[in-house]
């Protein structure tokens, strides 16, 4: 196999908690730590443990997102990727308009396999890597938890509701990942330090002449109600007896 | 009047509950015109069971022996063909609905809603972002087919006692073969399903080993619950990561969730949020974890466990 293009997403990062705007207007993410998408990571891992495995020669992040992404691209390079692209926008896209620019960047890159995460942290919508699959006419594998290559062949472990489904699929695909499906590696100072070396490329987002124009209209940002308060018990039999009272144990 | 489809899970023997509960959101919308369609090889049985369910209006079966398995790419073209009839195209929001839907969506040109956990009006829906740490209303525009899966906790599953019509239907639309189902295995345990379970006990690094975790797998046992833990206690080795609660595991609504040496990183809460009644036991009086429990208890989880278990009828 030639090339694996890896999504990355830049997000808030998961140990951070976030806050609704006052005004309900958004959330609040000036200033808090960024990271890769957790998933994302995942993705990254899988594909450079296939090119170290020789089963591939070039692994390629693509984001898209603002000119801070670079951040994550440049991550991304530290662990080990080859080479960079970010589609630069300050747009809030829709899960449909990022598909749509990552088939355009499919199209010119022609990948054997698209590699990325089966949501995002921040939308949580679980969407992208289908929506690709399907503008590209292509296989999906969603929520992968093994991954192995048989030269044009995928067979992919999928978690589902139901236990573990295992599918074969012809490449190229897409495959989204879950979480056991490896354990990314830790950055190396000396990655990072070779990384800053290595070129991002940037791609304006209106060179792809892709509408990204919002569909949907989010009109209002909440806080969810607080879980009511609570309370301590001070013994095991206050416990269990609060718990039987609310039919919860025999 | 506008017209739903919603697209039926099943296993090829039953239909799935979820599907009972995509048809109580589908009435909150607009309570005609609610069909549901079965795909399958040999689909009569489970359109049967879709049938009885209250509210709906049809069951349209679509037999087909490439319908067996469930692959997104076969039955996303099928669903693409029916839903041109229809206002509203809803699927749950389960392993099946999310890999299905968005592929369907795309298919169509039209954007897709995740997790529809309120209808706030025909075309205005509220949905958790962030696991749940926020919530956004979205409106979809006139004139846009609405694409939604249905977060199934925040619906109750409509009743039974319906004798809908049933129709087949052809469909015709070309199938892929470049996806072809090889096995399914089911949970390897006799435990619950940490996803759907209705209770949890979960084991944080306060259980300390992997063979400590015993203890929580024998109580789980005894009040027939499922077993999930915390990202420390699977960073730890103690468990593996398909147990993770929490934002970057799986996030779940139980009735009950019991927490046992889990301090409650932010990252696990908004994995719990939504269960029912939390239980946290911790050695730790200021763990955060406490901040959400609804029933606290300050001490050693190897003494309280087993004591719990003593008083167990």
């Amino acid at each position: 196999m030639q090339k694996i293009i890896v999504c990355l997403k830049r997000v808030v990062d998961y140990n951070v908690r976030i806050r609704v705007k006052a005004d309900g207007s958004g959330v609040v993410t000036d200033g808090l730590k960024m990271s890769i998408n957790p998933f994302d990571e995942i993705a990254l891992e899988e594909a450079l443990r296939i090119r170290e495995k020789g089963q591939a020669q070039e692994v390629l992040v693509v984001s898209i997102g603002p000119e801070d992404a670079q951040q994550q691209l440049r991550t991304g390079l530290a662990m080990g990727a080859d080479r960079a692209i970010l589609v630069q926008t300050s747009a809030e896209l829709e899960p449909l308009a990022a598909a749509r620019i990552l088939q355009q960047i499919v199209n010119r890159e022609q990948p054997d396999l698209v590699l990325l995460g089966k949501q995002a942290i921040d939308d949580d919508c679980n969407q992208t890597g289908q929506m690709l699959a399907a503008m590209w006419n292509r296989p999906q594998a969603t929520f992968a938890s093994k991954l192995d290559l048989n030269g044009t062949v995928a067979t992919v472990t999928r978690e589902v509701d139901a236990g573990l489904e295992v599918i074969e699929v012809d490449l190229p695909a897409v495959v989204t990942t879950d979480l056991r499906l490896n354990e990314p590696r830790y950055v190396k100072l000396p990655d990072i330090m070779k990384a800053k070396k290595k070129t991002i490329e940037i791609v304006p987002i209106e060179s792809l002449g892709v509408d990204i124009t919002p569909v949907l209209r989010v009109t209002q940002y909440d806080t969810p109600p607080p879980r009511s308060k609570g309370g301590m018990v001070k013994s095991v039999d206050e416990l269990v007896s609060a718990l039987r009272d609310r039919g919860l144990l025999a | 009047m506008s017209r739903t489809l919603i697209i039926g899970e099943h296993d090829g023997q039953h239909l799935n509950q979820s599907t009972a509960r995509c048809v109580a959101c589908a009435i909150a919308i607009d309570s005609s015109g609610v069909d549901v369609v079965i795909l399958g090889s040999d689909p009569s049985a489970v359109a049967g069971e879709a049938a009885t369910l209250n509210g709906v209006a049809g069951v349209l079966t679509v037999m087909n022996p490439a319908n067996g398995p469930v692959l997104a790419a076969i039955l996303a073209p099928q669903i693409a063909v029916l839903a041109s009839a229809y206002d509203y195209v809803l699927a749950p929001s389960t392993t099946f609905g999310k890999d299905l839907l968005p592929r369907v969506a795309a298919l169509l040109g039209v954007p897709q809603l995740s997790d529809v956990m309120s209808v706030l009006g025909p075309r205005t829906f509220r949905r958790p972002i962030y696991a749940g740490n926020a919530l956004v209303t979205i409106e979809v525009p006139a004139g846009i087919k609405v694409v939604a899966t249905v977060r199934g906790a925040s619906f109750k599953p409509v009743g039974g006692g319906n004798a809908a019509p049933v129709r087949p239907v052809e469909v015709s639309a070309t199938l892929p073969t470049h996806t072809r189902f090889v096995e399914l295995r089911s949970g390897k345990t006799d435990r619950p399903d940490l996803q759907t379970a209705r209770l949890v006990v979960s084991g944080g690094r306060g259980v300390g080993s992997a063979e400590n975790f015993a203890l929580l797998y024998q109580f789980a046992g005894r009040i027939g619950a499922a077993v999930g833990a915390s990202r420390a206690a699977v960073d730890a080795g103690f468990v593996p990561n398909d147990m993770q609660v929490g934002q970057t595991g799986k996030i779940i609504a139980p009735e009950l969730y019991m927490a046992f040496g889990i301090s409650g990183a932010i990252q696990h809460l908004t994995g719990i949020k939504d269960a029912g009644t939390i239980v946290a036991v911790n050695k730790d009086g200021e763990a955060p974890i406490f901040e959400i429990a609804d029933f606290g208890l300050v001490g050693d989880l190897f003494q309280i466990i087993p004591e719990i278990e003593k008083r167990l009828r």
